[in-house]
């Protein structure tokens, strides 16, 4: 049996099974996500497709399959195709993002308030946690929000990609996820505890700590530049938490 | 048993009083509680309409959150979500199709047909602890604190979710002799406060707040125990604009009742946050030596 025989065989080992993009059937190979299906189908993306890795919340896709009422939802380049699907990409979703003057805030809930008062036009329906394809609570951080809690808000949409469907289902009309991401900043700023060794660090900084070692490195001509950053040090992934470089001059 | 307890939006923004001074009294009465860990806005206002189902979602999922729980009574301070709560209860309990239909909406919830027991912290009191032993627990009796009971619109109606007679209700009364107070009964007790009103027509409402105020004032109150934040908004927050608006209208304090409870059991001041009532109502309470003169 020749190479190309078994390239071939293994070529034809995949099955193929049917899907429907946006209406219409194509036969394609089991194995794919959605995102490669859609590809392999002739389709070629421009936009609605960014990480590819299931971080960026680009290519939030719904589908629905036979006999099933329910809507399911993923992320196209995380998520492998089933027999009969009946898919779409929601790259995208109109949702007003509000602007505001962040140096103005102060981290209460009134502000929020001000800025998207459709907040209180939940009815609870959960219709945006049901859509989730992060399975963010997205219906209990708006209520944290009308609660007034910015911290439980920030902490339950930690995990959200801003992709937006939320806000496609939401029969309040609400902008769920910029909404979570200003609860999630105002956390951040105002009501975190600022981070001690970082106001240490910044300082070292300003006191120059680590000029001579940027000032050699400036003054390095390419390839031992390349030299020095293929050999630093790296710390091993399976370092203990007591780890230190060698080279510990910086620290 | 341990019951659930649902605070709703308004207490843990505008209205920490209520919420903080009720909490202090859970304590100090035994009262094994739990607050909801997942809940939402009940919806404030029960929905009229006779077909709009959708806003009896929320207040059915909390009822549902207690369900999970394992809890057969969930207890309420704000009247509003009170009243909120227990009517969609009914309707659960009661109507078979609409129930369905819910139940349908809500498929990733559990089925629900009105389980939990929708109880407020008045009813509380007078059901379960029970008056006299509410006055076994009295450390500072109010004496001579002249209070007019002031219920409102949504302990009392509909009949069906009523904490006590619609038109001749005694609970609030009994309640606060039960605390010493000498209690000043007038007839605008169960008038609407002005409610929401004072979004689209404020002048109104202020009108009818105006009214309640000068009734109690006229009887001999020298303040007023509610118990829903809305009519602390109608009533107590905007008394500034009733003197101004009103040649007759005179200061009066207005107190949730579970301030004046959480006074009566002998609690820290500072749990009753009475910075966020009218100044005069603290002041009274000092001038009564009920409170020491250094509490804010």
């Amino acid at each position: 049996m020749s190479t190309t025989e078994v390239a071939v065989k293994t070529e034809i080992e995949a099955k193929l099974i049917p899907i429907y993009i946006m209406g219409k059937k194509y036969e394609v190979p089991e194995t794919l996500t959605i995102m490669k299906a859609i590809e392999y189908a002739g389709y070629k993306y421009i936009r609605g497709c960014g990480c590819r890795g299931g971080v960026c919340g680009a290519c939030s896709t719904v589908y629905r399959k036979p006999g099933d009422y329910k809507i399911h939802v993923g992320l196209a380049c995380q998520t492998v195709v089933e027999p009969e699907m009946y898919l779409t990409q929601i790259p995208f979703y109109p949702a007003i993002r509000s602007t505001y003057d962040f140096t103005r805030l102060s981290g209460q809930a009134e502000e929020i308030f001000e800025i998207y008062p459709e907040l209180f036009r939940c009815v609870a329906c959960n219709a945006c946690t049901k859509v989730c394809p992060m399975d963010v609570q997205v219906m209990d951080y708006i209520a944290a929000l009308k609660q007034g809690d910015i911290k439980k808000a920030a902490e339950l949409s930690f995990d959200c990609i801003q992709c937006g469907l939320c806000a496609s289902r939401c029969m309040g009309e609400l902008p769920q996820y910029h909404i979570a991401q200003l609860a999630r900043r105002l956390n951040g700023a105002h009501l975190t505890p600022p981070a001690e060794h970082l106001k240490t660090m910044v300082a070292n900084i300003e006191a120059s700590r680590f000029n001579d070692g940027l000032t050699k490195l400036k003054a390095m001509d390419t390839e031992t530049l390349k030299k020095t950053y293929q050999e630093r040090e790296m710390e091993p992934a399976t370092a203990g938490e007591d780890w230190t470089p060698k080279d510990n001059q910086y620290l | 048993m341990k019951i659930s307890y649902y605070p709703g939006c308004t207490l843990k923004t505008k209205a920490k009083n209520l919420e903080r001074s009720a909490l202090a009294c859970f304590d100090v009465l035994g009262i094994d509680y739990e607050e909801l860990p997942r809940w939402n806005c009940c919806g404030a206002v029960y929905s009229l309409a006779d077909d709009d189902l959708l806003h009896i979602i929320a207040p059915v999922r909390d009822l549902i959150r207690v369900k999970e729980r394992g809890h057969d009574t969930v207890m309420t301070l704000c009247s509003m979500c009170y009243n909120t709560l227990a009517r969609a209860n009914e309707l659960m309990k009661n109507d078979e199709k609409k129930r369905y239909t819910i139940n349908t909406f809500m498929d990733e919830e559990p089925d629900y047909a009105g389980e939990v027991k929708v109880v407020h912290f008045l009813d509380y009191l007078r059901d379960v602890i029970g008056w006299d032993k509410l006055r076994e627990q009295i450390k500072v009796p109010l004496n001579d604190l002249k209070v007019a009971p002031y219920y409102g619109c949504t302990l009392l109606r509909p009949r069906e979710v009523a904490l006590d007679h619609p038109d001749n209700p005694t609970i609030m009364q009994t309640f606060l002799e039960t605390l010493g107070t000498t209690v000043v009964n007038f007839p605008s007790a169960t008038v609407c406060c002005g409610s929401y009103q004072v979004l689209g027509n404020p002048d109104a409402a202020l009108k009818v707040s105006h009214g309640i105020l000068n009734d109690a004032v006229k009887h001999g109150a020298e303040a007023l125990a509610l118990a829903c934040p809305l009519c602390d908004y109608n009533l107590g927050f905007r008394q500034d604009a009733i003197l101004n608006n009103f040649p007759d209208a005179r200061e009066i304090p207005v107190y949730y009742f579970t301030q004046l409870l959480a006074v009566a059991l002998g609690t820290d001041p500072a749990v009753s946050h009475f910075e966020l009532n009218r100044a005069g109502s603290v002041q009274l309470l000092k001038s009564k030596k009920f409170i020491s003169g250094t509490a804010s």
